[in-house]
């Protein structure tokens, strides 16, 4: 009897802390939806908000700022990041622990600390702040995360398929086309959608490199916010977070599902 | 018959990242030692003036209020994180990875938004102030908002889920005969949980605990979103030190002291994940 309490009351408190989790962000989609701007005091069910993002004019340039900024990042950072993960799955390197670290320290360094890093060096290469720089810096943070999701995946796989095709002659590039490649390309979409969402969601690093003419959403969310609270906000946080939970969820689905006895 | 070629696969994306993250790093340290005209312009004449500046009582301070602030984040996170792990790996294996997916989505949606949700809570006429005015239990509103607490619950919101999945990692793993046999030989199972349990999941805590610690050193959109004119942590100043101040030595200093302190952290996580193999790979690959 005194277990079942026990676990009862452990799962309430899971719950709650569920809850607190949740609770701020259900309470900011809801109120996207609310006819009165000012106040927290429910008025109305509305769709104003969305409809005044859909006409606002900056708010469309900071969306296709965005998707470009994100589009260019993604490809070639999964390019990069899956070429980087085949290889270092495949061949045996003299310096494997400093490629390691160096694939590593991007996501370990505090984010801030990287922005203002590519800020000097584009200051000091005389590059004007804009879409370009904005680029090179996504597709700097979203490399690393592209080579272990790829990386992940194929260090799950069996190789005796691929010796087997070169062992029928097949050449390394058809052995890449026809086999490598396809079993790979769950991982390897994982790792676009991982690296997608990271751009599309990344507010520091582009505070520091972003140029007047290069708002994206979450820069515009951001000035949106120190000039007040408006319902347009919530609306705009709403959809944004909507499309970052589907793609984290797919990527989810797509990569292998590691199971801690892995190392055994 | 491996085809040797392709070993140089790898290079493009080391040259990248020797291009853009160790060569701007490398350029933020000479900038550190550098100075700067009073209109901004860095002057590179190696002087120790800004790591010397840091020392000041006023910067010091700050630095000490941010060391505070991770420590009490870290602590409420392991204090909230824990059990929500417990009951997560508890579950039959099947709930077990939606349940890690619903505690690990919100880390995925930026500290931006999830602060604004926090200020339309929070703020005087925000929803919680509403709520408390129409049941009459205040007669004016609360001052939620924008004070050293709120920057507390912000963070620790946003860094929960960094506590839960490398705890969850650890208990996962437990040898579950080590508590039937503690059990077989009369142990309540709290008395069990505590002698064994909590103890072996240990590194799984502290792995958890430096990874929450480093990410709330650097944080600065929750303190600039939810916390006062007098909530600035090392974040905030090294913001200000680039995008107000325009003093890029000072802020390189600073930035160069709090990477330092990160990587040392980091090196100490990996010594734990050393010392308990296995969960070193789940635990990387959602961190």
């Amino acid at each position: 009897m005194r277990r079942n309490w026990r676990s009862a009351s452990l799962f309430a408190y899971s719950g709650a802390i569920l809850a607190f989790l949740y609770l701020p962000l259900v309470i900011l989609a809801l109120y996207s939806f609310n006819a009165s701007r000012i106040n927290a005091v429910w008025s109305g069910f509305t769709l104003d908000w969305y409809n005044s993002l859909f006409h606002n004019r900056r708010v469309i340039e900071a969306l296709i700022n965005s998707l470009v900024i994100a589009s260019i990042s993604t490809l070639v950072s999964t390019v990069l990041g899956t070429t980087a993960a085949i290889a270092l799955n495949r061949y045996q390197y003299k310096y494997k622990a400093v490629i390691n670290g160096l694939l590593y320290l991007p996501i370990l360094i505090p984010e801030i600390v990287m922005g203002l890093s590519l800020l000097v060096l584009f200051s000091q290469a005389s590059l004007p702040l804009g879409k370009t720089t904005l680029i090179l810096a996504h597709i700097t943070f979203c490399v690393s995360f592209v080579v272990i999701t790829v990386g992940a995946r194929l260090e799950g796989m069996r190789h005796d398929l691929e010796e087997a095709a070169s062992d029928l002659y097949a050449t390394p590039w058809q052995t890449f086309r026809y086999i490598t490649f396809p079993l790979a390309l769950p991982g390897i979409i994982a790792g676009a959608l991982i690296a997608f969402t990271l751009s599309i969601d990344d507010f520091i690093i582009s505070f520091f490199v972003a140029g007047p003419n290069s708002t994206t959403l979450p820069l515009y969310i951001y000035a949106m916010v120190k000039r007040g609270i408006s319902p347009e906000i919530n609306a705009l946080s709403t959809l944004m977070m909507c499309a970052t939970i589907s793609l984290v969820i797919i990527a989810q689905i797509l990569q292998p599902q590691h199971t801690s006895k892995k190392n055994d | 018959m491996k085809q040797k070629s392709g070993k140089y696969l790898v290079f493009p994306t080391i040259i990248w990242l020797s291009f853009f993250f160790i060569i701007p790093l490398l350029i933020v340290i000479a900038v550190s030692f550098a100075s700067r005209t009073p209109y901004g312009q860095v002057i590179f004449n190696f002087q120790l003036g800004n790591y010397a500046r840091f020392l000041e009582p006023l910067y010091l301070r700050i630095f000490i209020d941010t060391i505070f602030v991770a420590v009490v984040t870290t602590v409420l996170t392991f204090v909230m994180g824990y059990p929500l792990a417990y009951t997560i790996a508890k579950l039959p294996k099947k709930w077990q990875q939606p349940g890690l997916i619903l505690v690990m989505a919100p880390f995925w949606i930026n500290f931006l938004i999830r602060s604004y949700a926090w200020v339309i809570i929070l703020r005087t006429q925000g929803v919680l102030n509403t709520i408390l005015l129409k049941l009459g239990l205040i007669q004016q509103p609360l001052a939620l908002l924008y004070n050293d607490a709120a920057v507390l619950l912000g963070m620790v919101y946003a860094l929960l889920p960094f506590m839960v999945l490398p705890i969850y990692v650890a208990i996962e793993q437990l040898d579950t005969r080590l508590l039937e046999a503690a059990s077989d030989l009369g142990a309540k199972p709290f008395t069990a949980f505590r002698k064994i349990t909590l103890p072996l999941t240990m590194p799984g805590v502290a792995a958890g605990s430096i990874l929450v610690f480093i990410s709330s050193l650097g944080m600065f959109v929750v303190p600039d979103v939810m916390g006062g004119a007098k909530s600035a942590l090392v974040g905030n100043l090294i913001q200000n030190q680039f995008l107000s101040a325009r003093d890029w030595p000072f802020g390189s200093a600073l930035s160069i002291i709090l990477a330092i302190l990160s990587l040392v952290l980091i090196i100490l996580y990996y010594k734990v994940l050393q010392a308990k193999e296995g969960g070193a790979s789940d635990a990387q690959k959602l961190a």
